[in-house]
């Protein structure tokens, strides 16, 4: 195997960050259309932007570090499914309504402290693009817990419904804490983000919401991991990327 | 949301006598020609608050349904860059619902009720949206044709005469008129794109043409609840007058994009000063209107469908409002 160099690296974190923000911010979008209420897919749809904003800044970082000529779309329209690696949690579908606020407030209280550290990077660059997503994933992070209360705290159906979703989902949240051979690299200069010493205050975070809501924390169940390491995904990604770059595949080469 | 009961509907006071109903109207009337807004809490006929909320449901059940089509196309957006500017748009038409909703409900009409009456077939929306929106040209010619005659609309009911409907429309017409630039923008790369491109842009435009020309409702002497609605100036201008103002201002348009637009008759007349026109399809709309359009009962079943998966979200969200009032109270 050849050794990772630190631009390879770099271009590989960012993208792999940005493939976070796409990927969840696609299934928020999923929603259009779909809520239990107007103001809720409106919330919804702002949480998708800022995802997808995310993304697209990250994707434009990885792009002119690489200088191969590329831009945010080539990564996001023109890689394969091994290419992406975001966590599985981000690309389970949507489920109902609970399924997706469970999944919404992990990723959230993990984006939180997440970009909080990488507003401390030694990358000016990805200094600033933490800096910036840190109030907008504060905001996520609020409105999925208030609505975490409210279907713990809510009616019997509800309580079991949502417990049910957190269970299923919890076997996503081991790989939020794996660290990559690109972030291991990037961690020694004070680039990456250790998210290994994230686990403690995201424990803590999601544990005291759980007991607002009325909610079990689940048993650590055996992680499902590969999609963040390896690009080994769900059932489900082939079917995200399809519809995602159908017109660059089909249309190759065309300005929008 | 959808369930809220707060609103509460005016309170019944007794039925004036014939004599101060008279004059009731009498001021009424002189304040819609003094140019005065009607605000909620004065006098109004009841004739002239039902037209308003069935006016206004219908305006913010178009703006809610026609979330569907343009919601098709997101997760297919060909560019980041037009997928994060198709979701703004689609999440102010959204933020439009919800205004104009709660602009109907000082009327005394609650959300609900309007939800109820939209789900049930009652109310009605713009006939537009039970077109499918079936390529990507289409997020464009949206923008385009259908935000494009709705502004034609809107900037005549902005000067209306109920407060609270102009004022949404204010805000209303700012937004819409962003949407359509950017879908003249979307459009506008198309038509220098590649042969695909232009072709799809070409279809796109055949398919929204008469339907956009539809929008604006039959013609002057087939539209029965025009003249009260011109004297209480909940309507300033004609369909076929605002149909008009929007072709002329569209032809020009649709020189610039290279398109060709499907009406052999579309030519412009130097006496009149204006583009004439052929016959619209009023079978084609009184099919569309009377629900049996290509996606009437898509677009109905949609929006029931999400409602109803949604009940047990909406009852945990009542429970839990009221546990907090008690604990509250305690």
């Amino acid at each position: 195997m050849t050794e990772l160099s630190k631009k390879d690296a770099l271009v590989q974190y960012a993208a792999q960050i940005g493939d976070n923000g796409l990927i969840i911010g696609h299934r928020m979008s999923e929603w259009c259309f779909r809520a239990p209420a107007l103001e809720m897919e409106i919330a919804l749809m702002n949480c998708a932007l800022d995802l997808i904003g995310q993304a697209r800044e990250l994707y434009t970082y990885a792009a002119v570090t690489q200088d191969e000529g590329k831009s945010e779309d080539d990564f996001a329209y023109l890689r394969d499914e091994q290419d992406f690696r975001n966590l599985l949690l981000t690309e389970v579908p949507n489920g109902d309504w609970g399924d997706t606020i469970v999944r919404l407030f992990l990723m959230s209280a993990y984006n939180k402290l997440f970009y909080t550290a990488l507003a401390n990077s030694k990358d000016a660059q990805l200094a600033a693009i933490g800096a910036k997503s840190i109030k907008e994933v504060i905001y996520h992070q609020r409105f999925s817990s208030e609505w975490l209360i409210r279907l713990g705290d809510g009616t019997p159906e509800s309580h079991d419904r949502v417990q049910k979703s957190l269970d299923t989902l919890w076997a996503y949240t081991g790989e939020l804490f794996t660290m990559t051979d690109a972030e291991t690299l990037l961690l020694a200069d004070g680039i990456a983000v250790d998210v290994t010493a994230l686990k403690a205050d995201w424990d803590q975070v999601v544990s005291d919401v759980l007991t607002q809501a009325t909610l079990t924390v689940p048993a650590d169940l055996w992680p499902q991991l590969g999609s963040k390491a390896e690009g080994r995904h769900t059932e489900h990604f082939g079917f995200i990327i399809t519809d995602m770059q159908f017109m660059q595949r089909r249309y190759p080469g065309c300005e929008w | 949301m959808y369930g809220d009961t707060s609103i509460q509907k005016p309170i019944k006071i007794a039925e004036p006598t014939s004599e101060e109903q008279a004059r009731l109207e009498e001021i009424f009337q002189q304040k819609i020609d003094d140019n005065i807004k009607i605000e909620p809490q004065e006098w109004m006929p009841a004739a002239y608050r039902k037209t308003l909320v069935r006016q206004m449901s219908q305006h913010a059940h178009s703006e809610v349904i026609g979330m569907q089509p343009e919601g098709n196309w997101i997760t297919r957006a060909p560019s980041l860059r037009r997928k994060v500017i198709l979701l703004a748009k689609i999440q102010d038409e959204g933020g439009h619902g919800l205004y104009i909703y709660s602009a109907a409900e000082t009327l005394g009409t609650s959300r609900a009720e309007m939800i109820n009456q939209l789900q049930t077939g009652k109310a009605k929306y713009s006939s537009i949206f039970n077109y499918p929106a079936l390529s990507w040209a289409d997020m464009g010619t949206i923008g385009w044709l259908v935000d494009g005659a709705a502004i034609t609309n809107q900037v005549a009911l902005s000067k209306g005469s109920y407060g609270p409907y102009c004022r949404a429309m204010i805000k209303i017409c700012k937004e819409e008129s962003f949407h359509q630039r950017q879908g003249y923008e979307l459009l506008l790369t198309l038509s220098r794109g590649t042969d695909a491109q232009k072709e799809m842009l070409q279809e796109s435009v055949n398919r929204f043409w008469w339907p956009s020309l539809m929008m604006f409702g039959p013609n002057d002497a087939d539209s029965p609840h025009s003249a009260q609605s011109m004297k209480w100036k909940i309507k300033k201008k004609s369909n076929d007058q605002l149909r008009q103002e929007f072709i002329d201002a569209t032809v020009p348009q649709a020189e610039f994009l290279g398109i060709t637009l499907p009406d052999p008759d579309l030519k412009w007349n130097e006496e009149r000063g204006h583009y004439d026109y052929g016959q619209i399809d009023w079978e084609e709309f009184g099919h569309v209107i009377n629900g049996n359009g290509p996606c009437n009962k898509q677009r109905v079943a949609t929006h029931l469908k999400a409602h109803e998966d949604g009940a047990w979200v909406r009852e945990a969200a009542a429970a839990y409002a009221e546990k907090q009032q008690n604990k509250n109270v305690a």
